[in-house]
């Protein structure tokens, strides 16, 4: 079906997250009509899983509760969750694009009630958490979800749960019989804040993240310090749920690496430097982090919140890129292996948890993008040939919150550009 | 010093990285190192020699001809490629180590009595000759290489070892006499002569 939501003076912004948020409002705020879309079922992206932004240690849930705001009084963004892009036809100032709208089961009845999350038994692995952690299969996405409405997993919809969830609904909110909808839509401009994954960490075989529970990421690290998480925010380590006061950070985990990622992902010294910080507050004088790193990048005015941490007595680094990790058996500690190269000092040290800065790579990489799309050595994307699309955010290069709004907003304003540009030809 | 080594000091002076670069093999790599320690953290050999593989090429930037020439680290190499296949930056750290020990072999200044060393001078030496490697020969100059009476203990220690091969037919006492060669012996000695030739031609040692 096509959808009259829709004309050549509309932009449509791919992804949901931070960067996405902002070329929408920003677009929207100047009175263009936009279409927002979002693969799954909230808005907020990877930006919602951080516990603290750098460098002011504020919590993200303040800029998301503004933008959120700012939507919400905004009749020109029409949101779509659960959406995908899937295929883009037409040329710079009118493409024809097609959308696939997976099925919520929940309707805009919901009043994020919670009876249905309490009638499901199924559990399934939490997403929001990086799945540390299940959740019931009729679930909200995180607190601050927006739309905020249930979800129904759709390997519950044909059970008994499926049934349960529907007659624990009081405003006959759960629609078990939604299909997957596929629709065409019309716009000028097209938006790409398709953002960023961590890198698999397990493919970086000499570090363990495969065989060693108590090896985990950056962005799991984060979860656990998020008193929303799936340890309440205390740092307890998985082996053994031991409070983890001893941690190690080891930097360029796949990044900077031509056998993984090669290129820098910016962000991850100064997420560690964060969390170095988060141990400290967790443990006061008892805590201990190592950062185990090649160089640390903290760019530009970061240089002053590096100069603080490497004040603090419970942080100490350490010049060394991790050769492996091995395991002691008799108490889980993970044991790093390396050299440092201050003074070429051989070591063999172990702590209680490791927590690996993995790099950012694009969330699409891998995936089948228009042709038009120009992406650069690392997958990142540079805009279409046409000069109808644009990347934003950390879909166009490593980017850490700041940077991806500013990012957005550029990309924003030449989108802007293209809708009056086809306007005065058509005017014309 | 060899003439070799005097000449290479007078033409690059004091730039020894650009020396390296010109004359050792996949030399033009070294500068591309940014000091992670991967390398020297994965090699099996590592608390077993002198200096690991980055602080060599630390060293080579820094000028330190003398101390890297004669660094016995080279010669440890057993050609595991754990280094390789770890470095993010994608150096060929077995081939530049090599490419290393065979410089500073040609100048000779790699270290005096290197076993490693002495066995591939051996072997290399053996081959050459004949155009096969003389097996009872090359170990028995394995045996005497430190001295008549050591030799004679090394070659009693392996008798045993020995008896058996020959009882096997792996082993012919008569190699010690001349020993089989090949057909075209004397064209096996051109062509290595030749390509040493290039190969000194190319790296500016003729």
């Amino acid at each position: 079906m096509t959808a009259s939501i829709a004309t050549n003076q509309t932009i449509l912004v791919v992804g949901g997250g931070i960067s996405g948020m902002t070329a929408a409002l920003e677009a929207a705020e100047c009175g263009k009509q936009v279409i927002l879309v979002e693969k799954t079922p909230t808005l907020g992206g990877r930006t919602a899983q951080l516990y603290r932004y750098f460098p002011k240690m504020c919590h993200p849930t303040c800029g998301l509760e503004i933008n959120l705001r700012r939507l919400k009084g905004n009749p020109n963004v029409k949101v779509m969750t659960m959406t995908e892009v899937t295929a883009v036809a037409g040329a710079r100032g009118n493409y024809n694009v097609t959308l696939k709208v997976a099925p919520r089961y929940v309707n805009e009845n919901c009043t994020a009630c919670g009876d249905c999350g309490a009638a499901v038994k199924t559990e399934v692995a939490d997403a929001f958490n990086y799945g540390l952690g299940k959740v019931k299969a009729a679930y909200l996405p995180h607190l601050m979800a927006y739309p905020q409405r249930y979800v129904i997993d759709p390997s519950i919809v044909a059970t008994a749960d499926g049934e349960a969830a529907k007659s624990a609904c009081k405003y006959g909110a759960v629609d078990l019989g939604m299909k997957e909808e596929s629709l065409q839509i019309n716009v000028g401009a097209v938006v790409w804040a398709t953002g960023w994954r961590p890198f698999d960490a397990n493919k970086i075989q000499p570090y363990g993240y495969d065989r060693y529970a108590n090896v985990i990421t950056s962005v799991e690290f984060e979860r656990l310090a998020d008193p929303h998480g799936p340890t309440g925010g205390k740092l307890l380590r998985p082996s053994d749920g031991k409070e983890a006061k001893n941690i190690a950070f080891i930097q360029c985990a796949g990044s900077r690496d031509e056998n993984y990622l090669r290129h820098c992902s910016r962000i991850c010294c100064m997420a560690t430097l964060k969390q170095t910080q988060y141990v400290r507050e967790a443990f006061g004088e008892d805590a201990k982090s190592t950062v185990y790193y090649i160089d640390i990048r903290a760019i530009d005015r970061f240089e002053d919140f590096y100069a603080k941490v490497w004040q603090d007595k419970t942080v100490s680094f350490v010049k060394s890129k991790v050769a492996r990790i091995a395991e002691n058996a008799a108490n889980g500690n993970p044991v790093l292996h390396g050299v440092n190269t201050e003074g070429y000092h051989r070591y063999a040290t172990e702590h209680d948890l490791v927590v690996l800065a993995v790099g950012m790579e694009p969330e699409v990489k891998g995936v089948k993008l228009p042709d038009d799309i120009v992406l650069d050595s690392s997958n990142f994307i540079e805009g279409s040939k046409d000069g109808g699309m644009f990347g934003a955010g950390a879909a166009s290069s490593p980017l850490d919150v700041n940077r991806a709004v500013q990012s957005a907003t550029a990309a924003s304003l030449k989108a802007i550009q293209v809708i009056h540009k086809s306007a005065s030809t058509e005017a014309a | 010093m060899s003439d070799l080594n005097t000449q290479a000091v007078a033409r690059y002076k004091n730039n020894f990285l650009k020396e390296v670069e010109e004359r050792v093999e996949d030399g033009h790599w070294v500068k591309m190192c940014m000091q992670c320690g991967v390398c020297a953290g994965s090699c099996p050999l590592g608390p077993a020699w002198q200096h690991s593989p980055q602080k060599i090429f630390m060293m080579i930037r820094a000028g330190k001809r003398e101390e890297v020439l004669s660094s016995d680290s080279m010669w440890m190499c057993t050609s595991c490629y754990n280094c390789i296949v770890r470095c993010p930056r994608k150096l060929p750290i077995t081939h530049i180590m090599h490419g290393l020990a065979n410089y500073a072999h040609r100048l000779d200044m790699a270290p005096k009595g290197q076993p490693t060393r002495e066995i591939a001078r051996l072997f290399w030496n053996n081959l050459v000759k004949t155009g096969r490697v003389n097996e009872l020969k090359f170990s028995l100059a394995m045996y005497f290489k430190d001295g008549v009476v050591q030799g004679v203990k090394n070659a009693m220690a392996m008798q045993g070892i020995g008896l058996g091969l020959m009882k096997a037919k792996r082993l012919n006492p008569m190699e010690i006499v001349g020993g089989h060669t090949c057909k075209g012996k004397a064209d096996i000695q051109k062509i290595v002569a030749k390509a040493r030739e290039i190969e000194d031609r190319r790296r500016g040692l003729a």
